[in-house]
């Protein structure tokens, strides 16, 4: 079969509880399921508190669910706790996050903090060098004017592609990239982003790429999956989502979406808050129930 | 409609540190239209928070060094401080960047309100408190937001209330400074239309949306400027300068662009080689030559404002050649 499906999400739930005494709930994310193929990139996009981050800390095992199971290579990984079993994990599991500013450890030259990778997950490899070398040069930056250097001394763009060198030392399945290039520039964000994707399909990766950025997530994904409010609320090949919006949540995201060549209608006052009503409504006047398919890889969420 | 609110001539305005001179803003000249909205784009370090910053806050290590800014005709450069504040919040206003931080935590909005107008020798009685609540209702927030502390509003809001307390005076010119950035995109796009709606119900005067997204300028703004590095590189009418876009920094910022029809698949974008020069003791010449496929042994001196239309002016030794280049290939980016 082609299309071997690597990850497995089912019914993931997390309810988050505050408060010692009373313990307000918050639900983070709620019964969310899905699939990540093997050398695809799924775009998973969503506002601020949708529950998008929580549902990549999920995969990395960075927080427990409250319900549902993940299966990595059809191996049910909820339940792994041990130091063991989780360091074999982070060795094909990776994540590359937001900040690359605060993703390094300010007071290590680069060459050590890439060396750190080798006497946590590979202590017995050799050729350290030569690999480093190796996948700096894959992400075009030179080793010897990078290696000597501390975190301060480069660039935005510099140090997230260091990220994604580093992630590349070990031979990673899956890739978690948490608004990736939302720190970066225009001009250097598509290089970025471009050389991401290239890695990926060379080396048969697959990424998780979690942004609000819709046409940036148009450009890069095979598979688009939309949140509001901690659920999927539309699911399936991106082309289909972003021709066909059913749901009246991603119909508004879309709309909202400034692009060039397409001025927005200036009479209409566009509230965010509507959409509020604008999804009850949806949820009452349909006659579907759950989460079901209106076209070919192309499912939306009916009822909540 | 020609008269000018804002005439800039030339600015200069350099970051002092020990070491030397940041030139962040180096000869800037551009005016403002009354009624006009000019968006200004370029990213990180190109000057456009520098710009806003020399033009309202003044402070240091941030030093004014030579050219003029004259707002409804009074040269504002010149001004002791203690004029000046007379200009801030009636005629001049900043919607800051980081409105989620703008506020007190301690205070009540309402009391963070009054405390502010009061610095500005107006009495925050009950008809002023009617004005608030009028603006408020236009933006669709409940006036009870005003006896809550910042905490209890979402981000979208506080930017929102952030826009109200900004303009509250009826500032003749406002600077938007990246006040969508921080937000999603669903209250992205109230917020712009905020800004334009002010400005149709002549609340506000003339305003600069100050940006790193060009496609949000696309929307609302009649003029966009773009800068590069502390340098002046681009002016034109909005739908000029997106669609003939003659600095060779410009066309590769529209060009890089990600947007709905575009798939990596298909159709590869390319962004810029390299990053902007570090601005400090820069000497001369073009500031983008580093990057600029087009750069020969002329751009090391610094090129000066040129006019293509009355409307539209640009700074590149070689924009002609550049323009007549793109026409006989055919004009690469055709739209879908």
């Amino acid at each position: 079969m082609e299309n071997k499906c690597i990850m497995q999400v089912e019914h993931l739930t997390k309810v988050f509880t505050s408060g010692i005494i009373a313990g307000e709930k918050t639900v983070a994310v709620k019964d969310v399921s899905f699939k990540m193929d093997q050398g695809k990139v799924i775009s998973l996009i969503g506002e601020s508190g949708s529950g998008k981050t929580t549902i990549g800390r999920i995969i990395l095992k960075l927080l427990k669910p409250t319900e549902g199971k993940l299966y990595y290579n059809g191996e049910d990984i909820t339940n792994i706790n041990s130091k063991q079993e989780k360091k074999e994990y982070y060795k094909k599991v990776q994540a590359i996050f937001q900040d690359p500013f605060s993703s390094f450890n300010p007071l290590f030259r680069i060459d050590r903090i890439f060396n750190m990778v080798f006497s946590s997950f590979m202590k017995d490899v050799k050729d350290r060098k030569t690999l480093i070398e190796q996948s700096l040069e894959s992400v075009n930056l030179n080793p010897k004017r990078i290696l000597n250097k501390f975190p301060h001394q480069l660039s935005g763009g510099q140090l997230q592609r260091l990220l994604i060198a580093r992630a590349l030392l070990l031979d990673v399945d899956i890739l978690i990239a948490d608004e990736l290039i939302s720190m970066l520039d225009a001009s250097t964000r598509i290089g970025v982003l471009n050389l991401l994707v290239e890695l990926c399909k060379k080396n048969g990766m697959t990424v998780l790429f979690i942004t609000h950025d819709l046409n940036l997530g148009y450009y890069i994904s095979d598979t688009t999956l939309i949140m509001y409010k901690g659920r999927l609320v539309e699911r399936g090949d991106t082309k289909k989502i972003y021709k066909n919006p059913v749901h009246p949540y991603t119909k508004m995201l879309f709309e909202s979406v400034p692009e060039i060549g397409n001025k927005w209608d200036k009479e209409e006052l566009f509230l965010p808050e509507t959409v509020i009503q604008d999804v009850k409504k949806f949820y009452q006047t349909n006659s579907e129930q759950g989460f079901k398919e209106v076209e070919p890889d192309h499912m939306v969420l009916f009822s909540d | 409609m020609a008269e000018n609110v804002l005439e800039i001539k030339d600015l200069k305005a350099y970051y002092k540190i020990l070491k030397g001179d940041v030139k962040a803003l180096d000869g800037v000249t551009f005016n403002l239209k009354r009624g006009e909205i000019l968006g200004i784009a370029g990213e990180s370090g190109c000057g456009k928070s520098t710009l806003a910053s020399t033009l309202i806050l003044r402070k240091p290590p941030l030093k004014y060094i030579s050219g003029e800014a004259k707002l409804l005709g009074t040269d504002i450069m010149k001004l002791s401080e203690k004029k000046f504040k007379k200009f801030r919040l009636k005629n001049i206003s900043i919607i800051p960047q980081y409105a989620l931080d703008a506020f007190s935590p301690t205070k009540k909005i309402k009391i963070f309100i009054a405390d502010l107008v009061r610095e500005h020798g107006i009495r925050p009685n009950r008809k002023f408190f009617k004005k608030v609540e009028e603006r408020l209702e236009m933006i669709n927030l409940d006036p009870s937001a005003l006896d809550r502390y910042s905490i209890e509003l979402s981000g979208g809001m506080k930017q929102r209330m952030i826009m109200i307390i900004s303009t509250i005076l009826d500032p003749d010119f406002i600077i938007a400074d990246e006040i969508t950035s921080a937000l999603d995109v669903s209250s992205q796009r109230f917020v712009a239309n905020m800004l334009v709606k002010l400005r149709d119900e002549r609340i506000t005067g003339s305003a600069i949306f100050i940006t790193h997204d060009l496609s949000i300028l696309y929307q609302i703004a009649e003029r966009i400027m773009i800068m590069y590095a502390g340098h002046f590189a681009e002016i034109g009418p909005t739908d000029e300068i997106v669609s003939n876009p003659r600095h060779p920094y410009t066309q590769a910022l529209i060009a890089s662009l990600p947007r709905v029809g575009i798939q990596y698949k298909e159709n590869r974008l390319s962004g810029i080689k390299g990053t902007p020069p570090h601005l400090l003791n820069i000497g001369e010449g073009c500031r983008f030559r580093f990057r600029c496929p087009y750069q020969t042994s002329k751009c090391e001196e610094t090129p000066q404002r040129e006019k293509i239309t009355d409307i539209h002016f640009v700074s590149c030794w070689h924009w002609k050649d550049i323009f007549n280049e793109t026409k006989n290939s055919g004009g690469e980016q055709d739209g879908e």
